[in-house]
């Protein structure tokens, strides 16, 4: 074995060893198997169903607002219906969806095996984080159907609407309080894993990227979900008890309510972006066949992200009544953001340069993710900067950047991950032609749904209102049409994921050509991943090691 | 496992005593919280939740006799919330 390679030689695993999905890691077979696992993989999949299902209610909650905003003139729904949708479909795209999504799933399924790990570091509590993600999902469900209707305060349960409101504000967001533990537990668990299972020979900088986002990632869910916590019981106590603390009217500060929610949700952003970012570096490398350029650049970025995004929050609330010192301070600091994640842009940019790049489905995801998640980021510059924030706070222009950063972001890349890894998970192929399709019009309808609502913004369509002026109808029609496209595109690529699952053509255990750890092992990974744990002599993106692992 | 053989030579007297101070602590901030000191009563709260955190982390958590690293993120952690702190105070004081 040459110098430098993964030291496989002990570790075939042999090909017929069971997978995890036909060997149970309880006494328990069928359904239990699953709900009693302690198998990261299997729980990442368990979290995969819940997410997607959610992602899938929060897609269509959005196409019926966008079927609202067809014409001007509110004919579908009531203003009230009107508040309660937006409100619903931020909470369960950003709590059920974004935030878990990539770590919960991937995470969970990926980062023992990247570092060469049997399992997590805590594998009973990953499983008591699922049972708190869905407990907390029960309660935001239930909270829909009890007297008082669902929640319509917005996502931000902004004081002193979300104090007055007679929806069910506190089940509500009490729901929010227990998925953020879940939240809590995740991190807890990846980082004692990060530190104390990598495998003999991984150096913190021989771990693959996807690991040092998730690794940076988990550390902002340890440090800054509490804050969320304790801002929602605060909020909790005002409606149940009356105490003054954000409320004007009963002596309490607005502003210091804006503080607390953003002082979580502004680094929150950057638990929805960072696993991201990561996959992102896992997948370029894989489909231009060379090693990442600047690996420890990119490594110390997302911890630069990580921390820097603490120090942002106060950049929602320039038009809040914050101090003008703060207005400037935050945003000052806001445009430092830029600088890290202008090195991962210019870094992967770096990395295909020259490289012989394979356009398979994951990479043309990527190239979509790149162009979209740029405009989300430049379209951020605008409303960091003081006076042309003034003028878009609260109007489409927000709107259209957070779903460009969000969705064009972590969203497309949530989509990328399954094409980069689905083979890997369950073992089969799906059709690559339908999957260059979908990125096609996934990036078309994608485009015309946004794209307008800047020109809207700009021109000062306000958000959140279920009607608005017959000046705005060409841009809303594009619009809504443009949802239409996506929508069907994301049913699309549900559809032929399910298809390969049943009917695919069986996948090899390495099908794109990747070095990192996870594609060493058969496809799908057996129960315990290694039979022995590999000794990492390479460094992650080495594909010098491709001939010998296709020699093995 | 050098560390946790430490933990055994915390008695019960250390125990209690760092109860009753934290319970002392208590009763100056509920005191102090009576006495009009104009802007330094928030400073005085702070302080006080700051010395009765750093008991309470020290002694009940026990990282005063665990490994360095803990005390490495925990300092991390607590210099994030310091400037979490001083941020938010930029409103305040200046609005």
């Amino acid at each position: 074995m040459a110098n430098g390679t993964i030291a496989m030689t002990d570790l075939p695993v042999p090909k017929a060893e069971k997978s995890f999905f036909e060997q149970s890691t309880n006494k328990h077979s069928g359904i239990l198997s699953w709900l009693l696992t302690t198998d990261h993989k299997r729980i990442g999949l368990m979290y995969m169903f819940g997410i997607i299902s959610f992602f899938l209610v929060g897609a269509i909650i959005g196409l019926l607002m966008r079927l609202e905003l067809l014409s001007p003139g509110g004919k579908i729904f009531s203003a009230q219906t009107y508040n309660s949708l937006f409100t619903l479909h931020g909470v369960i795209m950003i709590f059920l969806f974004i935030i878990p999504g990539i770590p919960a799933i991937f995470g969970n399924f990926f980062l023992p095996i990247q570092i060469g790990a049997r399992d997590v570091a805590f594998p009973r509590l990953n499983l008591l984080s699922w049972y708190v993600y869905i407990v907390g999902a029960i309660l935001a469900l239930t909270s829909l159907f009890l007297p008082g209707g669902p929640i319509d305060t917005g996502w931000t349960f902004y004081i002193p609407y979300s104090v007055r409101s007679g929806s069910n504000v506190s089940l509500a967001i009490f729901a929010a309080f227990i998925l953020g533990f879940s939240s809590i537990l995740t991190g807890i668990n990846f980082v004692t894993t990060t530190h104390r299972l990598r495998a003999p020979g991984m150096s913190f900088f021989k771990m693959p990227l996807f690991v040092w986002a998730t690794y940076a990632t988990a550390w902002i869910q340890i440090i800054a979900t509490p804050v969320i916590a304790i801002t929602i019981l605060l909020v909790i106590i005002e409606r149940a008890f009356g105490v003054g603390i954000f409320d004007p009217a009963l002596g309490g500060d607005p502003v210091l309510y804006q503080h607390m929610f953003w002082i979580y949700s502004h680094p929150a952003v950057y638990i929805m972006i960072l696993p991201a970012m990561g996959v992102v570096s896992e997948i370029i490398p894989t489909f231009a066949r060379r090693t990442i350029f600047g690996y420890k650049q990119i490594a110390y970025s997302s911890l630069a992200i990580a921390f820097i995004g603490y120090l942002v929050w106060g950049h929602h609330m320039f038009s809040s009544g914050q101090s003008d010192t703060s207005n400037w301070i935050f945003s000052l600091l806001t445009f430092l953001v830029a600088l890290p994640s202008g090195v991962k842009i210019f870094n992967w940019v770096a990395t295909m340069y020259k490289g012989s790049i394979d356009p398979q489905p994951p990479f043309l995801w990527v190239m979509s993710f790149i162009v979209l998640f740029s405009i989300g980021g430049l379209t951020g510059l605008v409303l960091g900067a003081l006076a042309t924030d003034i003028h878009l706070t609260d109007t489409y222009f927000v709107v259209a950047h957070f779903h460009y950063v969000m969705f064009g972001g972590t969203g497309t890349i949530f989509i990328a991950a399954f094409h980069y890894w689905f083979p890997k998970m369950f073992g089969k192929m799906y059709n690559l032609k339908f999957a260059k399709i979908a990125v096609v019009t996934y990036f078309i309808g994608f485009n015309m749904l946004y794209f307008p609502k800047f020109i809207m913004g700009y021109l000062g369509m306000p958000r959140r209102y279920y009607d608005y002026l017959p000046m705005y109808t060409p841009y809303q029609r594009i619009s809504t049409y443009g949802s239409w496209i996506l929508v069907s595109t994301l049913f699309f690529i549900v559809g032929y994921f399910i298809h390969a699952y049943f009917r695919g053509k069986k996948a090899t255990s390495n099908p794109w050509g990747g070095v990192t750890l996870e594609w060493h092992i058969p496809s799908p990974p057996p129960v315990e991943n290694f039979k022995v744990i590999p000794v990492i002599t390479h460094d992650p993106y080495d594909f010098s090691q491709l001939k010998e692992m296709k020699d093995e | 496992m050098e560390a946790n053989n430490k933990e055994q030579h915390i008695g019960y007297g250390t125990y209690i005593l760092v109860w009753l101070s934290l319970l002392v602590f208590t009763s100056i901030t509920v005191t102090v919280a009576g006495v009009n000191l104009g802007r330094y009563t928030l400073f005085i709260a702070l302080l006080i939740a700051a010395i009765k955190s750093g008991l309470v982390i020290n002694i009940f958590m026990h990282i005063k006799f665990d490994e360095p690293i803990f005390k490495v993120f925990i300092a991390l952690s607590g210099f994030t919330l310091f400037i979490v702190f001083i941020l938010t105070f930029f409103d305040i004081l200046y609005r």
